[in-house]
């Protein structure tokens, strides 16, 4: 079995994140990290693979694809802590400010590269730009049908089958690999790295390929391709320290106080 | 000489029962754009006929999608014969997940600019401009689409729902649309509708006021709960609270749950964990009950009351009680 991740390169939640030049947000080796929800993605995959049998783990292989510059190995690295067995970069200066068309048509080239893929398994969203679109994108530009928003994923006789949880329903879906699936943070709990594949990690070779080696049309990513443009980015000022009140025994008629004061009930 | 005046279409959830509160939020920005074209993927109820139209649509079409719209790729196709069909230059959808897939799918399908949870503010020399609140509600973007049509998912609670004094009676019109393979390849196995509202509470999504609570409740939502129902508010969840078993997972707000942004918030024993406040950072009043003086979710409040939520938010309930009794007397 042969499975796909892509994941991405973000600024950490808790950092100060900020947009650049040219509207793109910024992303630095000092606070970017794997995209936490992609280690739902991952363990996903890999769970799969161990669950075959010894024979068929070894023709087994999760590949980690990503599109960034190069302090995006960050990303592929922490993966190959995780234990994914390949990882691949797609790199052009040509790719910078692509919009979520742009990016799924580059991950669709990709994993058509690979070749023989069964699974492509994505986290939910990106905790940057939360869109949620890509995995929607990508399986429309393969082709392949889509299972998104799994909270449970299973895989026997060539067959993915997934609940879906949305707002207020809940989905039983099957399909035919191969098959685009997005798994939720509720699918799984990502294992810790053991120290043999932190120390392996380090060194492990990352694969680059360009557009030309995926055969993308330069002028149709990027900010060339793009359909939206960002036209101001702005840090909103900060809100005014909050009003702190210390209950002591009237924090309950202070809160409705403050409700009826404001006219908000 | 004038631009012609845009055609804007919405996309009707529940075409079935009732227009839900973020659609008829979408009818009001649309008819701010250009004339309305509402679109059903299903019979829709006299209802939502009506509602429609009292929200300002100009035109109802309802198309067939061929196979069950749940799959949200037989929806986008669905929808994009409408969009061709009337040569809407904007779509507008309410930002859920399976909407959000919908939305990026029928750009794809008509080569439109997709825009993921903005405001449409207009349309300059033809090219719709948005606004959009990023980081957790640190940073405001505005993007322009560059594209001719432009497909965007709106949040509730985005503008107030207003009617249009002079409604006009709707005539539907209908289309047929024939999936493709690849659209039904997937197989609905079973569909289950929960509620996403409890009784007489709002849906978590769309509500105006909501009361939240965390890792401090200690698993007893009774308070969270009793305040809730005194100001007709929906009750909300940390992920650690869902986790937990608490509560359901449909009352979970955080960037992977719920993103909500209501008048008013209430967080009871709640510390503000990123994932939390990226979910409600940008509601208008920020309200927050903790025994932690130091709390996160402090920085971000309006009105911080440092205390034992069992006490306050009960002592809460019964002021606000008292106040509208008095009120309706």
């Amino acid at each position: 079995m042969r499975i796909v991740v892509p994941v991405k390169f973000v600024p950490d939640i808790q950092s100060d994140r900020r947009f650049g030049a040219g509207g793109r947000v910024e992303r630095t080796a000092a606070d970017g990290t794997l995209n936490e929800l992609d280690e739902n993605a991952i363990e996903a995959a890999l769970r799969l693979v161990e669950a075959l049998g010894p024979e068929a783990q070894e023709a087994s292989e999760v590949v980690v694809v990503t599109v960034g510059p190069a302090e995006a190995d960050l990303a592929l690295r922490k993966a190959y802590q995780l234990g994914a067995h390949r990882g691949i970069r797609v790199s052009d200066d040509a790719l910078a400010g692509s919009d979520y068309f742009a990016t799924a048509a580059v991950l669709a080239a990709a994993v058509r590269s690979v070749g023989d893929v069964d699974l492509v398994v994505t986290g939910m969203a990106a905790l940057d730009g939360l869109g949620s679109v890509v995995p929607a994108l990508l399986a429309a530009d393969l082709g392949w049908p889509q299972l998104l928003l799994a909270r449970r994923l299973d895989v026997s006789d060539g067959v993915a089958s997934v609940t879906r949880e949305l707002d207020g329903v809940t989905e039983e879906l099957t399909a035919p690999l191969p098959v685009v699936v997005s798994v939720t943070d509720h699918v799984n709990t990502p294992r810790y790295p053991n120290f043999a594949l932190i120390m392996a990690a380090r060194t492990k070779e990352i694969e680059e390929r360009s557009l030309a080696d995926l055969g993308v049309d330069a002028t149709t990513v990027g900010e060339a391709g793009a359909r939206t443009r960002v036209l101001t980015a702005a840090p909103r000022p900060p809100r005014e320290p909050a009003v702190v009140h210390v209950d002591k025994g009237e924090g309950g008629l202070a809160l409705a106080a403050y409700l009826i004061d404001h006219r908000l009930v | 000489m004038s631009a012609p005046t845009p055609t804007v279409a919405v996309l009707l959830d529940t075409p079935a029962t009732e227009l839900r509160s973020p659609v008829k939020e979408l009818l009001t920005i649309a008819r701010s754009l250009g004339d309305v074209v509402a679109v059903a993927l299903a019979d829709p109820s006299e209802r939502v006929v009506s509602e429609a139209a009292a929200h300002g649509a100009q035109r109802l079409v309802v198309v067939d999608p061929g196979a069950d719209p749940a799959l949200t790729p037989v929806a986008a196709e669905a929808l994009a014969a409408v969009v061709r069909e009337v040569d809407a230059d904007v779509v507008l959808l309410n930002a859920t997940f399976e909407n959000k897939e919908t939305a990026a799918l029928v750009a794809l399908l008509v080569e439109a600019g997709l825009v993921v949870d903005a405001r449409p503010d207009g349309l300059v020399e033809g090219r719709l401009r948005t606004s959009k609140r990023v980081f957790a509600g640190t940073w405001d973007v505005v993007s322009e689409v560059v594209t001719e049509r432009a497909v965007v998912t709106v949040r509730a609670n985005t503008v107030v729902a207003e009617p249009v004094a002079d409604p006009r009676a709707l005539e539907v019109e209908r289309l047929a649309s024939t999936p493709s393979a690849r659209a039904t390849a997937a197989s609905l196995v079973s569909r289950t509708v929960h509620p996403v509202s409890t009784g007489s509470r709002p849906a978590l999504a769309e509500a105006a006021v909501v009361v939240a609570g965390g890792r401090g409740t200690l698993g007893d939502f009774a308070a969270v709960e009793d305040l809730a129902d005194a100001l007709g508010a929906a009750v909300g969840a940390t992920r650690d609270a869902v986790d937990e078993g608490w509560v359901e997972h449909d009352t979970q707000i955080g960037q992977t749950g719920v993103t909500i942004a209501p008048r008013v918030y209430i967080g009871a024993g709640i510390s503000g964990a990123p994932h939390h406040r990226g979910g409600m950072q940008a509601s208008s009043t920020i309200i927050t009950v903790n025994t932690d003086p130091e709390a996160p979710i402090i920085e971000i409040s309006d009105l911080a009351v440092v205390g034992d939520l069992a006490d306050v938010l009960p002592q809460a309930a019964a002021a606000v009680r008292e106040h509208l009794a008095g009120r309706s007397r």
